[in-house]
């Protein structure tokens, strides 16, 4: 079957490049027949990945290591679940993830659009297929998934450990989603500008999957953070890792893209502005995909260097001259039609948000880029921190989530004074009140900037509270409604609305956590015996007992840990370090079963309050004199068996490897029966849970303004405004 | 005053504002940023007091820890020279011998370079380039 | 062999289905194209100016507008709704009656 999948990939690529060119000619002189054909070899790709996917998943599901990508990326002993995964832990697969990803999300694109914006969709077709014919270029000539080997060994080496997480399942896939579905407004723009459709109906089309993208982009990156939280033995879930960043640049320029295009349907402003932030999103969406194959940059995340930097580079090169050029080209048709009305309305505050945002993005894009920026100007490589990094971020992202607040309480043209009267007194007063009970909260005045953010937070919850709070009443006061019932009204009318504010309610919730978790953390390394404690925060942490578990996955040391606060039981705590078995034989016959990678199981209690995370690393240097040991007993048998009858030797062989298993279980259990201290490390971080709830917030509310109003409800409103500007239209012209 | 006269203006200090933070983002970047180094241009030109990245590979047999103190060496890629490391904190989970590493470091005495909390960073594993296991080698890797 | 026949059959497939539009026989252009992707527009313009209304008027039974600045603003946004239903009146007399319909565009809100 890996003839078919590589056969595929070539129809594919053929597809691909048709489309592109029936699209094309379709526009500009074949005519709609031909626009068609265009958008069915969209479609048609879709199907024919469709195919190359599943083959290539089969494959993992069924151990088949002919395949070269599953026989370097898992093992018969890989959970089913992780099986499926590993199909894009590789470059390989994960290059055909994200081109599949691309024909399923473009395909619904131009489905959905197929009787709209009919001079555009054509161009976007063939620029869509283009980035399909690029990825599947690679998939062909420079990174195959379906090379099969000559020689099929009996056992995989395995999924990385680090990536056997829940997290990792869908973290790619929800990643790519985003990119992909940036490359559909990106496409539309680029559509929009070449054939001079640049008002209001290409954007109305493609808003949904511009929100989309934002959507997956923003729950890959928290899975991300969740998973290095859980999985990594660091305890922390950011580190301005250059992946990290790039998968952060889209998503800080799409959202203030999904903002700045409320005005731009609303008042025809901000053409150029939006043009050159939807391309500079599919751009970054792009490089974040270069980032990580290339290996340009050093990050845990990268695939390490490869030959694909050119081709992306020349790709991005090209993507950045174009869109430029395609902007200047059509500046004339990029004209406001209307002026701001006054600083002092939600177009400003929307407009001063877009500028944090992209200021946001510029200081991530700086920091990341700076190795290969300070080598090209002082030629030599340096790197920044995260120490530089907060020192922009924190005020920025401070003013930003104060934006989220304001912005709900502001109407659109102009803010009067009797609006901010109305509007602005009870969050103030809800921050204010908030930031005077944290004088009450022992050491909370000790991080101010923390203390002050809580104000800000605050005044933004009621903010949207409020808002939520009035147009319930408003509805009841029209319809006679119970409160849920007039609630849910006026929200289901009102999704982008509402969805939004709920979206800016999760924020603030988000970085409350972030902030006050890193602000107040007490972190403690630590060597314990069992019997042993240590006291984190007032927690006292007492090493209970030593575990050992050897599977055929894994050898797994760990400890049970006891926590407790004044005398008073609050949790039991497990940790683990596993070791998975090196396909190296030079570590020996016992040595390699502790020789290859290892990975951490945190224990982690988290609540409402705080969380309490431990990790333990249990040192194996007092394990290596009878590992040494071992090794030298089981080679000199294993040459004695070699050199011995050979009728007998299949037996024999069996019975020592079985010998050998229980002498590996053995030592695994000496951790238990004659326990040295282990290195622990301790973590206590307040509100650390609220991040995660925090994002749950913001993705409800993000797939709330997503969801489109039944069309019978749409139509009946739509109809009655219609007929109230039909009689003014009717008055004028009589 | 004229609207569009009003609006330039706004434009001109708000791009100028814009400007003078990028350019003391770009400054504080190089004066913050630390120097990616080599085990032999450490070796040659650390000088104390300063902080510096050190990029290499950990030397086969050279990890060693100790009473929550790792040490281990670092390879230079280009030159048969190495340094020595003390480090405490963080140590990622992918780190071994033989794997790429990162780490902040400031020079001790000799050629020992004392590691900066915290700090380290391992490149991912590169399994992707990994050649597969031969077939049959080491045995069925099943414990009961 | 099976696998030959794999490919095959999704060769066919693919040519089919991307063929179709072309065996119907070639339309070219539509020589109403720029008079209905500019109706296109406007419609999309109408819907948004609607939605405009539609906030401003929960804007002030929410109390950021107050009646008299709702009054103001109400006024300004039919006058704008009623100069794109005339622009859209004066584009739909070019196309013609003869013209397909233009799909409407998605909702706003």
């Amino acid at each position: 079957m890996a003839t078919v999948g590589r056969a595929l990939l070539i129809v594919a690529f053929a597809v691909a490049l048709y489309g592109v060119g029936a699209s094309l000619y379709g526009a500009f002189a074949g005519g709609r027949a031909w626009v068609d054909s265009g958008r069915r070899a969209v479609y048609a790709l879709a199907g024919v990945l469709t195919i190359a996917f599943a083959i290539m998943e089969i494959a993992f599901l069924r151990s088949d290591f002919s395949f070269d990508v599953v026989a370097t990326h898992s093992s018969t002993t890989t959970p089913t679940f992780y099986k499926a995964t590993a199909a894009w832990s590789s470059q390989e697969g994960s290059l055909l993830l994200w081109v599949w990803l691309l024909s399923v999300w473009s395909s619904l694109a131009l489905l959905v659009t197929r009787r709209r914006v009919r001079e555009v969709a054509p161009v976007a077709t063939a620029v869509l297929l283009t980035f399909a014919s690029f990825f599947l270029m690679l998939t062909i000539f420079f990174a195959q998934p379906f090379t099969t080997l000559a020689a099929v060994p009996q056992e995989g080496t395995g999924l990385n450990p680090l990536l056997r997480h829940p997290a990792m399942m869908f973290h790619p896939p929800m990643l790519y989603s985003g990119y992909t579905l940036f490359s559909i407004p990106f496409a539309f723009a680029i559509g929009a500008l070449i054939t001079r459709r640049l008002n209001a109906e290409w954007i109305v089309s493609t808003r949904r999957f511009a929100l989309a993208a934002w959507l997956c982009l923003g729950v890959g990156i928290v899975l991300g953070a969740r998973w290095s939280y859980t999985e990594l033995g660091w305890g922390g879930y950011w580190a301005w890792d250059p992946v990290e960043n790039a998968s952060l640049l889209p998503w800080l320029t799409g959202t203030a893209f999904i903002h700045s295009i409320m005005i731009q349907e609303r008042r025809g402003m901000l053409k150029v502005w939006n043009a050159s932030l939807v391309l500079a999103t599919g751009t970054l969406a792009i490089l974040g995909t270069f980032l990580v194959r290339s290996g340009i940059l050093d990050s845990i995340h990268a695939f390490g260097a490869s030959t694909l930097g050119v081709p992306f580079l020349i790709l991005i090169g090209a993507m950045v001259l174009g869109s430029v050029g395609l902007v200047v080209w059509r500046r004339a048709d990029l004209t406001s039609e209307h002026r701001l009305d006054s600083l002092l309305s939600r177009e400003a505050v929307f407009l001063f948000q877009n500028v944090i945002l992209v200021g946001l993005a510029f200081v991530v894009w700086w920091g990341t880029f700076f190795p290969l920026i300070s080598e090209a100007v002082t030629g030599t490589r340096a790197s920044v921190g995260p120490p530089w990094f907060d020192k922009y971020i924190v005020p920025l992202a401070f003013v930003l989530v104060a934006l989220s607040g304001i912005g709900p309480l502001v109407p659109w043209r102009r803010l009067t004074w009797a609006s901010v009267r109305r509007g602005f007194v009870l969050p103030a007063l809800a921050a204010l009140v908030t930031v005077l009970a944290l004088l009450a909260v022992p050491g909370a005045w000790m991080e101010p900037k923390a203390a002050a953010f809580t104000g800000v937070v605050a005044f933004v919850l009621a903010s949207v509270g409020q808002e939520l709070w009035r147009g319930m009443r408003a509805r009841q006061a029209s319809a006679r409604e119970s409160a849920p019932v007039a609630l849910a009204g006026v929200v289901r009318r009102n999704r982008r609305r509402y969805g939004g504010y709920v979206v800016h309610a999760g924020f603030a919730v988000l970085l409350l956590g972030v902030a006050v978790s890193s602000s107040f953390q007490h972190a403690r390394d630590i060597s314990l015996r069992p019997g042993q404690s240590a006291r984190v925060d007032g927690f006292d942490i007492t090493y209970v007992r030593a575990t050992a578990r050897a599977a055929s996955e894994k050898i797994s040391l760990g400890a049970v840990l006891d926590i407790s606060k004044h005398g008073r039981h609050v949790a039991t705590l497990r940790t683990t370090r596993g070791f998975y078995p090196s396909q190296d034989i030079s570590q020996g016959i016992v040595g390699r079963f502790f020789g290859g990678e290892s990975e951490s199981e945190v224990g982690l209690r988290a609540g409402l309050g705080r969380d309490i995370w431990t990790v333990i690393n249990p040192n194996l240097a007092p394990l290596t004199p009878i590992i040494e040991q071992g090794n030298r007993t089981f080679r000199r048998a294993m040459v004695g068996i070699m050199t011995g009858p050979a009728a007998k030797r299949q037996q024999a062989v069996a019975q020592l490897y079985a010998l050998r298993d229980a002498a590996v279980t053995a030592v695994a259990r000496r951790f238990v029966t004659s326990p040295w201290p282990a290195d622990f490390r301790f973590i206590v971080s307040p509100l650390a849970t609220w991040i995660w709830l925090g994002a749950i917030i913001t993705f409800l509310g993000g797939l709330l303004a997503l969801w489109p109003a039944p069309a019978a409800a749409r139509r009946r409103v739509s109809a009655g405004y219609a007929a109230r500007v039909a009689r003014e239209l009717a008055r004028t012209t009589q | 005053m004229d609207p569009s006269r009003k609006r330039r203006i706004r434009l001109v200090v708000a791009l100028t504002a814009a400007l003078l933070a990028a350019s003391a983002l770009i400054y504080t970047s190089f004066s913050a940023g630390s120097d990616e180094k080599t085990a032999g241009q450490l070796l040659d030109g650390a000088v104390a007091g300063k902080t510096y990245t050190l990029a290499g590979t950990v030397k086969d047999g050279s990890v060693r820890r100790a009473d929550g103190v790792l040490w281990f060496s670092v390879r230079d890629p280009h030159r048969p020279v190495a340094v020595r490391v003390r480090y405490t904190g963080i140590v990622p989970d992918p780190f071994r011998a033989g794997r790429g590493v990162m780490v902040k470091v400031q020079r001790g005495a000799g050629d020992l370079f004392v590691g900066e909390k915290d700090t380290m960073v391992t490149k991912c594993p590169s399994k992707f380039q990994v050649a597969p296991p031969r077939p049959g080698s080491g045995g069925p890797a099943s414990l009961t | 062999m099976i696998e030959l026949l794999v490919v095959f059959a999704v060769v066919l497939a693919v040519v089919a289905v991307v063929g179709a539009p072309l065996r119907r026989g070639a339309q070219g252009l539509d020589p109403d194209a720029a008079a209905r992707a500019e109706l296109a527009d406007l419609e999309a313009a109408k819907e948004a100016k609607y939605q405009e209304i539609r906030d401003a008027e929960l804007d002030m039974r929410t109390g950021k507008l107050s009646d008299e600045d709702h009054r103001v603003l109400d006024g300004e946004l039919r006058a704008e709704a009623i100069a794109l239903l005339k622009r859209l009146d004066a584009v739909r007399a070019r196309v013609g009656a003869d013209a397909a319909p233009v799909a409407p565009p998605p909702a706003v809100g």
